[in-house]
């Protein structure tokens, strides 16, 4: 029976020659992963299960990364509870403040994922390593706490829509204005309990920074998972940052597909998501005159370091709109230290926003960057839900690290184009 | 549990984690402070109003957003013995199931069941009764593996059943 390549890469980990969709299935655990929030829930309930220790403590990682440097004196406690588990249990990959980076660009910067394995993590944008090739999926504490006990999980085996790229995307289209096209296109649960599968020519334009920012907003279409053939780039990534040892899947030609769209990259216009979900996309072109008091520019989705080269080639020499709090934060201590290396850190702080270390914190309205009501800010984060980044009368705009400098530049919702020039 | 009877409070399409519970108070993981700020974003009266047994009946997409486990654990521990929706976001799903929340998918149901009414449910049929115009509906039941976790009360007790003999 011929498979999708997220039912070959489920069928191996769970022993089956082949798998179908519906099916469900008990599948081995690569990889474990939990943050601060909700690490502090698994581990209340892994203590439950009897489990004296984790299956294996090389494939469990935790990362403190929401709520920190703590925001407060709970979520300091909750910090605390989850470093005295990791202690404890020996786990390997832990990442405390000094080590720490957003979990979705650290795990696959420091090699702990590779194409081919199955991963979950309890968090939802765990689907971001679908960019290297990988089953990764997010899921909640519980899940966490059963994988760290037993190395497996139960999946229910999804179809899956493919995406046809094509074309060449023009100079300020990256992967998140491509992504946030789909989501407009397919909508909020477009591809609910489905793998976004995503081929074609056009992929060997897109940077892994392209794919991870991709792959990560599949939950935001309602997908289990979404994932990437892996391709040359692929590979060099692994071996750049990895001592494990790749496999590759493809998906077999005949491989059945729900829906399969085709998208000519080369035709995308920079993509906003107005308030209050994913899919209320505009073009740059259509998004109006709109006045905003933030600008975010980091996060899982778009905290890597080409996000960070973009907005200090839009900043570098300009000043910031006054009106405009403008936040940049490295997804993780490496490119921190890559932005101070190649000068973006001067760009960035002279133009007058400001870089912090890495932390979550104002994509989920957790600390630093607070919404108050009536207050808009363009962000390059992944959820523009009512009262994501802090009052119930403020307002998100997603959208690229392009976007997003060009518009703390401008005061308003702006195109890279007009405030940085255009053309390859 | 087998059945379930209460009074409904009803939401629309999307309703997200964030509304279910914001992250300023995921800094706590106890299910009954939690519970104190369930759905506050969007219907900030629930808490207070909430008895046990009630019922959320939602549209599509019901807790799509994050994998917070903190939303299904709220919505438990405020009461509610069960959630219908035309669909469910697929963490939420797969948290309520593993932590022994009833949930029930059925579109009919969730377009016609309207705020203040009394509903029963029969988990073992998927029968679901509107007790306040006397319409039935037939939910999709759960494959076996699902009724049985959520049977012996969740995927913890499950498993360490399994574990412990």
């Amino acid at each position: 029976m011929a498979m999708t390549m997220t039912q070959k890469i489920l069928a191996a980990h769970a022993g089956l020659d082949s798998v179908k969709a519906g099916q469900l299935i008990q599948a081995k655990l690569d990889i474990v992963m939990g943050n601060d929030i909700t690490t502090a829930v698994a581990l209340k309930e892994f203590k439950k299960t009897g489990a004296k220790e984790v299956f294996d403590k090389d494939k469990v990682v935790i990362v403190l990364d929401h709520f920190t440097p703590n925001k407060d004196i709970k979520a300091a406690e909750q910090c605390k509870a989850c470093r005295t588990f990791a202690w404890d249990m020996g786990v390997k990959n832990f990442f405390d403040v000094g080590q720490m980076g957003i979990e979705h660009a650290l795990l696959p910067e420091q090699g702990i994922v590779v194409p081919g394995q199955v991963i979950i993590g309890a968090d939802s944008h765990t689907c971001t390593y679908g960019a290297l090739g990988a089953f990764s999926t997010g899921i909640g504490s519980t899940d966490m706490a059963i994988g760290m006990a037993t190395g497996e999980a139960w999946f229910k085996v999804p179809s899956a829509i493919k995406f046809v790229l094509t074309g060449k995307p023009a100079k300020w289209i990256s992967g998140k204005d491509i992504i946030l096209h789909i989501i407009g296109m397919i909508g909020v649960d477009g591809a609910l309990y489905r793998s976004m599968e995503f081929v074609g020519d056009g992929i060997q334009y897109l940077s892994m920074d392209d794919r991870f920012a991709m792959a990560n907003m599949a939950i935001e279409a309602g997908a289990k998972n979404g994932i990437f053939p892996v391709d040359e780039k692929t590979l060099q990534y692994a071996k750049e940052h990895s001592t494990k040892e790749p496999v590759i899947y493809e998906a077999d030609a005949d491989a059945e597909y729900d829906e399969v769209y085709t998208i000519d990259l080369s035709t995308l216009r920079p993509t906003v998501s107005f308030p209050h979900l994913p899919e209320n996309t505009k073009t740059i072109d259509e998004a109006g005159h709109v006045e905003i008091d933030q600008v975010v520019i980091g996060s899982c989705t778009n905290g890597r370091l080409e996000d960070m080269k973009i907005a200090a080639d839009i900043l570098r020499g300009k000043q910031v709109n006054k009106k405009v709090r403008t936040i940049v934060i490295p997804a993780t201590q490496q490119i921190y230290l890559d932005c101070i290396k190649l000068g973006y850190a001067e760009d960035i702080v002279k133009a007058g926003a400001v870089l912090s270390t890495p932390t979550c914190g104002p994509c989920l309205g957790g600390h630093m960057g607070i919404l108050a009501a009536g207050e808009r800010c363009v962000s390059t984060t992944n959820r523009n839900f009512v009262g994501r980044m802090g009052h119930v009368d403020s307002e998100v705009y997603l959208a690229s690290p392009a976007v997003a400098a060009a518009s703390a530049i401008a005061g308003y919702i702006a195109d890279p184009e007009k405030i940085a020039g255009g053309n390859n | 549990m087998e059945t379930a009877k209460g009074k409904v409070f009803k939401y629309g399409d999307n309703v997200d984690t964030d509304v279910i519970i914001p992250a300023r108070y995921l800094n706590v993981s106890s299910g009954e402070e939690l519970a104190k700020y369930c759905m506050i974003d969007i219907d900030e009266n629930f808490a207070n109003e909430v008895k046990a047994g009630d019922i959320i009946v939602a549209n599509k997409n019901f807790g799509c957003g994050s994998s917070r486990e903190h939303a299904p654990l709220a919505i438990k521990c405020a009461g509610v013995s069960c959630v219908i929706a035309s669909t469910f976001a697929r963490i939420f799903y797969r948290n309520a199931i593993n932590i022994g929340l009833p949930i029930l998918e059925c579109n009919e149901a969730a377009e016609d069941i309207k705020a203040g009414d009394i509903v029963s449910v029969d988990f073992n049929t998927g029968v679901i009764t509107n007790e306040t115009t006397g319409k039935t509906y037939t939910a999709e039941p759960f494959p076996e593996f699902m009724q049985k976790i959520m049977a012996a009360g969740g995927l913890v007790k499950y498993t360490s059943e399994k574990i412990n003999g």
